[in-house]
Formats: C-alpha cells, structure tokens, sequence
C-alpha cells in the first residue's frame, strides 16, 4: 500500500537531508548556548524580596482571605487580593509539602555520608523531577562542600543545602512581571502552553491580580479551538469587571489577539492580556499559528511579556516544551501551575538552566487568588521548614 | 541528552566488540545506563529501581549467551520487560448486565477528562451503544458548556442539570443522571467529575461520593503522558481516594515519552486501556504496549511515523514519486523532491521525524544542533533553478551552479552539496527499491520486539512467511492487479478497524507488507 511509498520517501529524505547536514556541520559555527546569555548583570544587593513590578504598593498584608471556594456568580464584583499578602499563602502551602527539603536534611545530616546516602539524596532530587543531569551536579557540589567544610552538624548541613538549593533556582533572574508598555501603548501579556496546563486560568487568575493593582486590563480569548473557551475566559473576566474580546469559535485566533490589542491602544488601557489555545509543541501548524499571533499583535504593540504556563507535575518533556515554545515566540517567563499538589515542579530547575527563562508565577490552587509572584529564597526556605 | 538507551548501551559496550557474553561488571555498567534512559523518559524512580533489578536478573540468566551483540541482547531484554508489564493482562471493558453501563472519570486538572469524554461517548457510539455524557464537573468555569458543545460535535446527548461554576452538587447529578439514562433507554452512561489533586482530602471525598453513588462499572483514571516523577504519587492517591480499573493516556500525540504509563501499571497493577492521541474527536483508540515501550525507550517509532504521515500525505504525490524512485513513471526529478520535502514539513519538526527514523541513533548529535531552517535554504537552492534543471538535474554545470549559488544567495559549495547528494540519494533508493536494502545504514539496533505483543504475534509468522514468499517480485505494473492488491488491503483494514480492540491495525500493515513488492530487508521496518 501506499505507506511503504511513504517510507521510500522520508526515507529518502532523510538519506539526504543528512548527508548535506554531515557536510554542512562543519563550516557552521557552533549554536551560542542560551545560558551563557544570563550574565547575571544586575546586583542582587537591593532586590526586593517579592520580585513583582506590580509595585511596591501600600504593603499593608490584608488576611489571607479564605479564596471563594465556591465564587457567587453575583453582579457585584469581587475585590481582588493583593499580591503581596499572597505571598504569606505560597510560604504557608509549600511548607505543608516540605518532605523534599526535610528528607535532604535528614540524609545530609547523618554521621557519615556514605554511598548510599548520596545515592538516597539523588532519589529525593529526582523524584522531585529535577532531571538526572541538575541532580548530578547539585550532589556533586554538595558533596565537595560537605567534604571540604566538613558539616556533620544539621546546622551547617542546613545552610549548605540551602544555599545550593537557591543557586539552583537562581534568586539573580528579574522576576519580575513586565505589564507596562512603553510610550502611551499598553503592556501585551501572551500566555502560551501545551493542553490543559491552565492557561485560561492563569489568565484570569492574573486578571485578578492587574485589577488589584488597579490597572485597567483588557482580556483576549485568543483560544477559539476548544469549546467553551472563551466562555471560561468571560466567567472570570465578569468576576472581576474586565472587559474580554472574543471571536467567532473556530475563528483566527491572531484576528480576535490583534482586535483586543487594538482596543487596548484606542482606549488607553494599561495592559492586555492575550490566552492562547493550549497547543502540544511537537504540531508544526499550530505552532506556526501561534507565530503568527505575536506577530500580528506586534503590528500594534509590542508583546512585553510572553508567559509559558508549565504544569508542576510535567516530567522532562517540560524542558522540550520550553525549548520549542522560546523558539516560536520567544518565552520570557514561566507560570508553573498546580503546585499545590504532590508534584515539586523541579522540572522549572531544568528549564531555567537550560533556558535562562524564570519563574515569575507560581498557581497555587483552585481559589481565585491563588497566584502568587515566585520568589527564589521563599521557595527554598519553604521547602526546607 | 535525549540519546537512546540503545546508542547509550552501544557506547558501554564500544571497549566489549567481540565478546560473546556479559560479564557481571557489564551488566552493572548497563544497568546505570538503562536507570538513567528510564528516569529521563519519567519513569517514577521506585518502579526504575525494580525494573532495573528485574532486568539485571535476567540478564544474568542463560538466555543471554545467544548470538547477538550484548547491547542489542540487552536492549531486547529491556524492551522484552517493558511490553510484559505494559501489556501483560489487557481486558476488556466490563459492561453491566442489567441497566446501563456506568463509566466514571477521574484525574487531576488538565488531563483531558473532559475531551476524553466526548471521544469516549463517540467511540461507543460508533458500536452502536447509545451513550449519554454527564457533566459532574461543577468546579471549573464554563466546564458543563465545554462539554455541551463536545456532546454536540459527537452528536451524544449531555445530562446538564446544574449551570455549573461552582454551583450545583454533583453527587447529585451523578445520582440523577443514572435515573434518566435509565428512563430514556441509554445504555452507557460517562460521568465526567472535576480535576482534583491527590491531597486534595475533600475533593476525594466528593469523587468518592459520585461513586458511591453511581456504582460505576469502570472507574477509569485519566492522565496526562507528559507527568512526571510525581505520577506515582498521584496515581496511589486517586487508587485510595476513588478507587480505579483502568487508566487512559491522553496527549500521547505530543513528544512526552509516557514513563508515566510503566510506573502506574506497574505500581498499581492497573492496566493502560486507551490512549488518546490528538485534538479530533477520533483520535482516540486502545493502547498498543509495544509501541509505547519503543516510544519510553526512545527507539525509532516507524509505527507512528507512518500513520502521521498518513494523516498528512498527498498520497497521490506520494505514490507518483515512489514510483518515479521504482523506475515506473520517468525520473525523480528534483521538483519531486521539493514536493517530497514540503510534505514531510507538514509532518512536523524535520529533526523529530529523522529521531523516528530507527538507526538514526548514531548521527543524533547533527540531529540535534539540525537547524529546521536548513530545509528552506534547500529550497532556495531549487527554487533557484530553471525548470530545466530541475528536472534534468544533470544538465547543471559550472557556470549553472554559479548562477544558482547567486540565486538564492548560497555558495557554489552549498549547490555543488546539494545536486551531489541528490545523485547519490537517488541511487540509493533505486537501488533498495530494487531489493538492496539500504547500504551505509548500517546496524538497525532497537528494532526488537516491536510488534511482540497483542495480536501482532499470532499472526506474524503466517504473514513473514508471505512476504517472503513475494519478497523478490516487483509490484505488478498493470494498474487493475496493483487495484485489486489495494482493495484486498482495503478490506482487511476495514476489518481491522471494526474490531473493538483495533490491534488490527498490526495485521493491516504486515498484511500490505506482504502485497507490496519489498525487498526482503525492507519488511523489517514494519515489524
């Protein structure tokens, strides 16, 4: 039948394809390594601790509201809570599931740390997902450092442990969230990610949070291809009292991205926040679509912020998913969703490593309020309290 | 970093050429190897450690001390382990004897239950069941809707008592749902629940509830291939909190390799029934063990490759070119190669489609670093020619390619590259079209066992025997026996696809693999 035909084909192809790569290999200089990109220019003397642009506002950390469970469908708008307090929550739900941090600890705190322990620490490091290769390396400085300052005591034991584990999260990276635009035009946030990572929620989980620093905030449902999308998307825009530009379903996802963003510079608004069609990164087509949707949306204003929205419980293929997604519309932070579950999301070690792209959101559960700003040494310490 | 367990091993073995048998030493070099290719596929970490163990034990035993090499005996072992677990014990779904059949739901946030249950509804449908969805899921925004249009698009109805958004008691619905079904005669019955975490103590309760109330036929447990190490943690979790009979894979159409499926299996003990591979209502189908086992070793996937390219293929273009590359039908001309090369593109990712490529393992550096744009200055390179050239490619000389090389703004090199490797390529494939194989690929390690399980075994021997019988003729050329050929596959697809369980689907290929004049060495890509 005719897929034998196929083959011939591809295989053909592919017999080529090589071939011209084997003699082409030679006069291309080598990739440039996108980490070495992240000199680490800024001083961390003055970083604040949440790393949000969102300002420093009026601190004043209200009460952790309990986050409606059950939110009324009621006209009157929701108050949204302030990023800042949300923090006091992030501490409060990573601590609940610090048996990472404790287990290192303890193993590291033994007399003497034989083969086996080591081994025991990799375990831990790797069923948090952290990859085979951070692991290695990280018990591998752990180890010169244990043997060179010679920490059987928990205290220092603690101490090392805590200041490799920040360097693996990297506390240098600016965080911080870019939702302003430049002269007069407003900041366009584009979410992406793979199926069901919780992009439309984060979209209007981080409507909330604009809302609450009261900017005027305009949402795109871009997402045209699953059902009821947009409609998810105009249940949480209502909650809040923004405003969500929609297409037809099955419509050009780049026509309703550039209609909303349009809007937003006619009207003076301070952000637009764009959400995407969840796409697997290995689909050629829509990756290209997605291409086009910042593309098109450039025509009227630069994209200030492109978020990867990766689930914590996303195993290596995170890292391919990263690597795909900056080469189409070049990721400049990370939302890392659902970590309010098991899972440690140490696959963002990977991608920040490998990617120097950040961190900047943690989703932290089903409540409305339930994003918080990524913060490098609370994450750590969180883990290990 | 994404080397195959099979390139991994050849490099451990690299100083071993020439031995016969594997030491006790060899095997524990290997078994940090295969511990290293599980965890980078996802495999949960305890279920590593077993399998690694498992593998060492019988790598030890005699069955070793057989002729081939030791990376391929114990790439075979591995991949041998991982079908018995991943395929040992597939059942059938259970329907009820009295009243409808009442399946159930169950994952974490985003796994697609809510997608599934549409296909779900449509592949029962297609049985001539009459299913009814149930929207439990109460929580998210707009779910009840989502699942409203699915049901639409599926043309299945949607049991929809409560808007949703976090109003409305699902326990309820669920308790409902089962009346109407009841009193409009439906015989199955798919309730979707919301996406809860495995710590999610009250939201288990719930889940527990819908099941309590319901008394579900299958629970199914529905999970993403792309989770991670935290997969074993979840899939317990849910096995406590819901209790579960079967797990559905989903977005296995992506690049995740699905270690996730080895550790719930076999932590669990609970088989993988379906997997779900693709945003259209059917794509959807029964899990084939083997072809994930190659897929969490990272072997060459030729089973996928060619249903994608299926899927995006001209197959006139593609059979017109393949015959050009036979000898039938003139010259394979460089505008059927720039034809070619533009379908393949609709395939994805070149670099991807070369990694399914099996023996493609050993040039997986260039693979790496292979810049996609690569295949648009080749077309440059063509599209910078005459007609003429293009279809008579050995009229180019010097001051052709000159002109080339200005055209698309390469150098003479680059066009001299291309037209050369043109040449070559050409040869080659006329040449395995006749029946050489495929000289300078040498080695086709990570080949075994695909196809070794399911119904792929019965019927393999009848059918090698077969192609063996025709191996050496060529495809007749009158078209109404090439016809006739074609519709005796035809037909036996049509079978295949009408059986519930589609391993078929197997038999569908061998069965073409005998009809086609292949060369001897060319069947081994279908098994």
């Amino acid at each position: 039948m005719t897929w034998l035909y196929l083959i011939l084909g591809i295989a053909l192809l592919a017999l080529l394809l090589v071939g011209l790569l084997v003699a082409g290999r030679r006069r291309q200089a080598p990739p440039t390594d996108s980490t070495d990109l992240l000199a680490p220019e800024q001083e961390p003397a003055e970083a604040p601790p949440e790393g949000t642009s969102l300002d420093d506002l009026l601190e004043a950390p209200e009460e952790p509201e309990a986050p409606e469970e059950s939110a009324p469908t009621a006209p009157v708008l929701e108050k949204p809570e302030k990023p800042a307090s949300r923090l006091v929550r992030l501490r409060q739900r990573l601590a609940g599931s610090g048996a990472l941090g404790r287990g290192l600890l303890g193993l590291l705190s033994r007399d003497n740390l034989d083969e086996d322990t080591w081994e025991a620490i990799e375990d831990l490091l790797i069923g948090a997902d952290i990859g085979v290769g951070p692991t290695q390396e990280l018990v591998e400085r752990l180890r010169t450092r244990m043997r060179v300052e010679g920490g059987a005591d928990g205290g220092s034991a603690r101490e090392i442990l805590r200041e490799e584990l920040i360097a693996l999260v990297d506390p240098t990276l600016d965080r911080s969230l870019d939702v302003s635009g430049a002269d007069g035009r407003p900041g366009v946030v584009l979410v992406v990610g793979v199926n069901g990572t919780g992009k439309t929620t984060t979209v209007g989980k981080l409507a909330r949070i604009l809302v609450a620093e009261e900017r005027t905030t305009l949402l795109a449902a871009a997402d045209t291809f699953r059902a009821a999308a947009t409609e998810q998307l105009a249940t949480w825009g209502e909650r809040v009292g923004v405003e969500v530009v929609r297409g037809p379903e099955g419509g050009d996802p780049a026509s309703v991205a550039f209609e909303a963003v349009k809007r937003g510079v006619d009207d003076n608004l301070d952000t637009v926040v764009v959400d995407t069609a969840g796409r697997l990164q290995n689909k050629q087509g829509l990756m290209d679509e997605l291409g086009k949707v910042k593309r098109v949306i450039e025509k009227q204003a630069p994209v200030t912020e492109v978020l990867l929205v990766l689930d914590a419980t996303t195993g290596q293929n995170g890292l391919i998913q990263a690597k795909v997604f900056s080469e189409v519309v070049d990721v400049t932070g990370i939302a890392l969703t659902k970590l309010d579950g098991s899972a440690k999301g140490g696959i963002v070690v990977a991608v920040q490593r490998q990617l120097g792209v950040p961190v900047k959101l943690v989703g932290l559960g089903e409540g409305a309020d339930d994003l918080a700003p990524f913060d490098a040494a609370a994450f750590v310490d969180a883990l290990l309290s | 970093m994404f080397a195959t367990l099979s390139d991994r091993l050849s490099a451990t073995f690299k100083n071993l050429r020439g031995k016969g048998r594997l030491s006790e030493a060899d095997i524990d070099a290997t078994a940090r190897e295969i511990r290293i290719a599980l965890l980078e596929a996802d495999v949960a970490l305890p279920v590593v450690k077993e399998f690694v163990a498992a593998v060492k034990e019988r790598a030890r035993g005699e069955e070793v001390s057989q002729a081939l090499n030791p990376a391929q005996q114990i790439v075979k072992i591995v991949n041998d382990e991982l079908v018995t677990i991943l395929g040992g014990e597939t059942r059938r779904l259970r329907y009820a004897k009295s009243g409808p059949t009442v399946i159930m739901l169950a994952g974490l946030q985003g796994a697609g239950k809510t997608t599934l249950a549409a296909k779900l509804a449509l592949w029962f449908k297609e049985q001539d069941k009459t299913p009814l969805l149930v929207a439990c899921d109460l929580q998210r925004p707009n779910a009840v809707n989502q699942l409203q249009v699915n049901g639409e698009r599926v043309g299945v109805p949607v049991f929809a008592p409560e808007p949703g958004n976090g109003v409305g008691d699902p326990v309820a619905v669920a308790k409902a749902a089962v009346d109407e079904a009841k009193r409009t005669l439906h015989d199955v019955v798919i309730v979707d629940t919301a996406g809860r975490l495995g710590v999610d103590a009250e939201m288990m309760a719930q889940a527990a509830g819908i099941r309590d109330a319901v008394d579900p036929d299958e629970v199914l447990f529905v999970v993403d291939a792309m989770i991670g190490q935290d997969a074993l943690i979840t899939a317990q979790a849910f096995l406590d909190g819901v209790g579960y009979d079967g797990v559905v894979l989903t977005k296995l159409d992506g690049d995740a390799r699905g270690g996730a499926a080895l550790s719930i299996r076999q932590v669990t003990g609970k088989p993988v029934m379906f997997a779900s591979s693709g945003e259209k209502m059917t794509d959807f189908d029964v899990f084939h063990p083997d072809r994930m086992a190659s897929r969490i070793l990272d072997m060459g996937d030729v089973m996928t490759l060619i249903e994608q390219a299926e899927k995006a293929f001209d197959q006139e273009q593609a059979l017109k070119a393949a015959q050009k590359l036979t000898g039938q039908g003139g010259d394979f001309t460089l505008d059927d190669f720039l034809e070619q090369m533009q379908q393949v593109r609709k395939l994805g990712s070149m670099s991807k489609i070369l990694q399914m490529l099996p023996g493609m393992g050993q040039i997986r550096d260039q693979l790496e670093n292979f810049d996609d744009r690569e295949i648009d200055r080749i077309e440059a390179i063509i599209h910078s020619m005459t007609p003429a050239e293009r279809a008579n490619p050995k009229i180019i000389d010097g001051s052709r390619r000159a002109r080339i090389a200005k055209g698309c703004g390469r150098s003479v090199s680059d066009v001299n590259g291309l037209v050369d490797r043109f040449f070559e390529a050409r040869k080659m494939m006329q040449q395995m079209a006749k029946g050489g194989g495929i000289p300078g690929m040498p080695g086709m390690p990570g080949m075994p066992g695909m196809g070794g399980a399911g119904g792929g075994k019965r019927v393999s021997a009848k059918q090698k025997q077969k192609a063996k019988a025709k191996g050496g003729k060529r495809r007749s050329g009158n078209p109404a026996k090439a016809a006739k050929q074609d519709t005796e596959a035809k037909e036996k697809a049509a079978q295949a696809g009408s059986n519930p369980f589609g391993i078929g689907a197997d038999v569908d290929y061998e069965k073409a693999a005998a009809n086609l004049d292949l060369p001897k060495d060319f069947s081994k890509f279908l098994k």
